[in-house]
């Protein structure tokens, strides 16, 4: 299968790898996929104000999962997490020109935001 | 050296200048039709063709005369179970296979079930061997047919045919046994007498020969019958109709001939490559898994777990590396390789897993070309791995809850 120019660069020279302290209070870590499935993603936020700060992946998976999460840091990094919520899928896709076989990296990869988000708010919940 | 290198002489082998040479005059000059009896073209013809039965059977221990060409070893597969299975239907409809045969036998089994026979698939050990007394376990008086392939395609494991093909043969001599040597074929001996096999599907393209052409060997003494799958003018004692591609049946007859020639001398240094490539992997990854024997394997043949490494993203950093992966996204389907989950090798690794096939062009010089670049590779994608790091922690992956999708 040949891989998009866009993929290719994401895989890489991927953007914003890293850990962040999950248990800093200002951090959501969301942690999705199974290895048995062949793909793991873990996506942290950093959030001042409402607004993602900072952002960081790790994946496990192919080409186009570790592009998928390195462009998801990338868009929401400045976002409010509101708006960082509304990222769908296909925006991935279409940045990255995903053949149908790999939209479950970008599946992931909002999973992935959503379930940082989710894990930042349980945080703030008191 | 030249880049990319092609190490997956498993998928297929290029062609051998001796045996191109050899084909060349077949195509413009000598291209009678090899059933032609009455002129000097086909005569020309059906000699090459009969030289090179004679090639192909003395790398087995067969007689040139049970050699019945065929279009490949995935339609010699097909004609030894399906043409057995519906010549022998009265003497019974069971049939003993394994779970880490090539599609070819599998589906094959697949369609004879559908059509009423009993197909049983036996689970090799860990290390990917099927023991003799294993089969003769699973046969029933109405076991007709016994198929077990010499080597396998994925982890190059080699079965010890001798020892089945003597226990088959003492719990009923008239039960058939089957080899699709496909992968074994001038890579290690062939004897259809000492391992008692009845059929043998070879391919010419895993052997340096051509694409297109390759073989069932059909026992005559006693004589092996199966009902045809191609009707038509009767060629190849009846068993497949259609004109005999004589090029390429001169290539494959010629690969034949060279390997049998130099198979002994090239095992010894496809074994010291292979080696070579473990070391150099093993001493410098922790974390890695050979997946198979690594006594009763091919030669050329490694296949390794590089766990925590997910194998396509690792394929991707080896681009200037032909290998192949058993992970799901390389396949069409979505399972990661069968034959790793038949050894009992969990998902996680089998998605992890790469398949090395060192074949005769490949060098040193490309061995260790290819041990710094794969080494590079998995500790650049292990810090990119939140599994290396949740590892290297000591935090047990088995105890998290993850989220299957």
């Amino acid at each position: 299968m040949a891989y998009s120019d866009k993929v290719i660069e994401h895989y890489e020279n991927p953007k914003n790898v890293g850990t962040l302290g999950k248990d800093e209070d200002d951090v959501g870590t969301g942690l999705v996929g199974a290895p048995a499935c062949g793909d793991v993603m873990r996506l942290q936020i950093r959030v001042k104000d409402g607004v993602i700060t900072d952002a960081k992946f790790k994946t496990f998976g192919c080409g186009s999962a570790i592009a998928s999460s390195s462009l998801a840091t990338e868009m929401i990094k400045g976002m409010t997490i509101e708006q960082a919520g509304t990222i769908k899928n296909t925006q991935i896709v279409e940045e990255l020109n995903l053949p149908p076989v790999k939209i479950h990296c970008s599946v992931l990869a909002e999973d992935a935001i959503k379930a940082a988000i989710e894990d930042y708010k349980k945080k703030h919940a008191r | 050296m030249k880049l990319p290198i092609f190490m997956d002489n498993h998928s297929t082998t290029p062609v051998d200048p001796r045996v191109l040479e050899a084909m060349l005059p077949y195509f413009t000059t000598h291209f009678g039709n090899a059933a032609s009896r009455n002129h000097s073209f086909g005569w020309t013809a059906e000699a090459a063709v009969e030289a090179a039965r004679a090639q192909i059977a003395a790398l087995i221990g067969g007689d040139a005369k049970e050699i019945v060409f065929t279009s490949g070893a995935t339609e010699a597969d097909n004609l030894a179970l399906k043409g057995v299975a519906s010549f022998y239907r009265k003497q019974g409809n069971h049939i003993i296979t394994v779970a880490t045969e090539h599609k070819a036998i599998l589906d094959s089994g697949k369609r004879l079930s559908r059509e009423g026979y009993d197909v049983t698939y036996l689970e090799p050990a860990k290390d990917g061997t099927v023991s003799p007394e294993q089969v003769v376990a699973a046969m029933t008086d109405k076991t007709i047919l016994v198929s077990v392939m010499h080597a396998n395609n994925e982890i190059g494991v080699v079965q010890d045919l001798a020892a089945i093909g003597a226990a088959i043969k003492a719990k009923n001599p008239k039960c058939l046994f089957h080899s699709d040597a496909v992968q074994a074929a001038g890579k290690v001996e062939i004897d259809v007498e000492k391992m008692k096999l009845d059929l043998v599907s070879l391919s010419a393209h895993k052997m340096y020969g051509p694409k297109g052409v390759g073989a069932l060997w059909v026992r005559r003494k006693p004589r092996v019958r199966l009902d045809p799958m191609i009707d038509g003018g009767g060629h190849e004692r009846g068993m497949r109709s259609g004109t005999l591609a004589v090029p390429l049946i001169v290539g494959f007859g010629k690969a034949c001939e060279l390997a049998l020639a130099e198979m002994d001398a090239e095992a010894i240094r496809l074994r010291a490559l292979r080696d070579r490539l473990y070391r150099g992997i093993t001493s410098q990854l922790a974390e890695v898994y050979v997946n198979g024997s690594m006594e009763h394997r091919l030669p050329g043949n490694l296949n390794i777990s590089f766990a925590f490494v997910e194998g396509e993203s690792l394929l991707m950093a080896l681009k200037d590396v032909a290998v192949s992966s058993g992970s799901a996204c390389t396949s069409a389907s979505l399972e990661p390789s069968y034959v790793l989950r038949a050894l009992g090798v969990g998902d996680e690794l089998a998605h992890t897993s790469i398949r090395f096939g060192i074949g005769r062009f490949n060098t040193e010089e490309e061995v260790d070309f290819v041990i710094d670049l794969v080494v590079k590779s998995v500790n650049r994608l292990r810090e990119l791995s939140p599994l290396w790091e949740m590892h290297q922690e000591g935090i047990d992956l088995s105890t998290i809850a993850w989220t299957p999708h």
